[in-house]
């Protein structure tokens, strides 16, 4: 359950968002600019609303009128950021223990796991310098998710990589909300990607939230009837 | 082995090491800090601190060295505290380490300063993410990004510190096994009538430290930027 009613406010930008949704799934859908990544930061902590709340099942990550406002270590979300930001002197194993270690130890078993799960097996021993795009992605997925979040916060997680890496990060993001039952707040321009995750959107215009749709409503207006046959949702195995 | 150096030679200079890695390890706690604040913090008064930190880069090193002596001689408060103490500074090695220190310090600040500013935030943010407390992120992520700028920065302390003169001698003199650091011994020796060659030996052993700690410093550095260049195995 996720709540968020806030006013954002960067130089002559402002962004008024109120969204209340019960799912797993949430994405923010919207043109670049927009304000939404700004809004994933807030969620994040590391963006200051003006005013209002979040809420995030249940637990107050942040509450103008009531002075609350944990800071980001505190509100215990997994973040992916679109430049993946992974830390270039540590390596893949580094990178993927690094929020692990904060939260109570690096769990081998966990650490398998996610590996697994990410297909990042064969890359633990190595340098972050080396890795692809998608390879780099999926490690900041990994980090995220090893550190134990409340909630996964992806910041447009498929924009800048391949067709192939596309595909491939495709099915991993499904895989994982199907495995994993955490929470996923994404954030995206790109329709197809909201459609195979999201179960629920809201569409971001225009300095609002201009509507809020579940998933089908999501797909008849926003994919075109081609798409859902051809490209990177079928190969997922997405069922569309 | 040793009879290369007269005794006092050798003196000198195991004191001149003794001074310089002293003054550099107690440098590394308050320049560490002040590095980061500055590059990280605006608060006010910020200029006059970075003024402040510069003096003694600036200042005639005679001058850093009678500001010393006013401040921790032994006829200063401090100095009188420190006497009572048992742990006088004037005409002590430790007194040579703390001008050592004083005038390089400002070399560490500048150096970690620059390498703090080129940290991408962004990994900070990211780290805070993942669940480290602000001192966290600092151990684990700003200070191993900023690690050259530790290296080069203890290096040219280091260098600076063992080549320190004037704001010694000012402050505590020349005596043998106490504050008769090799420069200082080697200023004596040129003043000697038959110090000549005495110098020139001790010039040669500064000459070999000096060569020795920049080598020293590039070697981490390079460990470092190939560790980072390596090819994914």
């Amino acid at each position: 359950m996720i709540d968020i009613d806030v006013r954002l406010r960067r130089g002559e930008f402002q962004l008024d968002a109120c969204i209340r949704a019960e799912v797993p799934a949430l994405a923010l859908f919207g043109p670049s600019g927009c304000g939404k990544s700004s809004l994933l930061a807030a969620v994040a902590g590391l963006l200051r609303p003006r005013r209002g709340h979040i809420v995030l099942d249940g637990r107050c990550l942040f509450d103008a009128a009531r002075g609350i406002d944990l800071d980001p270590p505190a509100r215990q979300l997994g973040v992916v950021f679109q430049d993946a930001r992974l830390f270039p002197h540590l390596d893949v194993r580094g990178n993927l223990l690094y929020g692990a270690r904060l939260r109570g130890g690096a769990d081998p078993v966990a650490l398998a796991e996610t590996a697994a799960l990410l297909g990042l097996e064969a890359h633990l021993p190595r340098r972050i310098d080396g890795l692809s795009g998608g390879e780099a992605r999926r490690v900041a997925i990994g980090r995220a998710l090893l550190s134990r979040p409340r909630a996964l916060l992806l910041d447009e997680p498929l924009t800048g990589l391949h067709r192939a890496a596309r595909r491939e990060l495709l099915a991993h993001l499904v895989r994982l909300k199907q495995e994993l039952r955490v929470p996923l707040l994404l954030v995206s321009h790109d329709a197809e990607e909201v459609a195979a995750i999201a179960d629920r959107v809201a569409l971001i215009g225009d300095g609002r939230i201009a509507a809020s749709l579940d998933n089908a409503g999501f797909r008849t207006r926003h994919l075109p009837r081609d798409a859902l046959h051809s490209s990177t949702l079928a190969d997922t195995g997405v069922d569309p | 082995m040793t009879d290369w150096l007269a005794p006092a030679e050798w003196q000198a200079l195991a004191l001149s090491l003794k001074v310089a890695l002293v003054a550099t390890l107690a440098a590394l706690p308050p320049g560490i800090a002040l590095a980061w604040w500055l590059a990280r913090r605006r608060f006010v008064g910020k200029p006059l601190l970075e003024t402040a930190l510069m003096l003694p880069m600036i200042l005639p090193p005679v001058v850093t060295g009678y500001l010393l002596l006013q401040w921790f001689g032994n006829a200063s408060p401090v100095g009188r505290l420190l006497t009572a103490l048992g742990t006088p500074l004037a005409f002590r090695w430790s007194g040579a380490a703390l001008a050592a220190l004083v005038m390089g310090l400002p070399l560490l600040v500048v150096t970690l300063r620059t390498a703090f500013e080129q940290v991408d935030q962004r990994l900070e943010q990211a780290a805070a993410t993942l669940g480290a407390s602000p001192w966290r992120v600092f151990i684990g992520v700003s200070l191993p990004l900023a690690r050259r700028g530790l290296i080069a920065g203890a290096a040219l302390t280091f260098a600076r510190a063992f080549g320190e003169f004037g704001a010694t001698i000012t402050f505590v003199s020349a005596i043998p096994g106490q504050s008769r650091t090799l420069p200082v011994a080697i200023y004596e020796l040129i003043n000697q009538p038959d110090g000549e060659a005495g110098a020139l030996r001790l010039v040669w052993v500064s000459l070999a430290v000096g060569l020795l700690a920049t080598l020293g410093a590039s070697l981490l550095l390079a460990r470092g930027a190939r560790a980072r260049s390596e090819p994914a195995a």
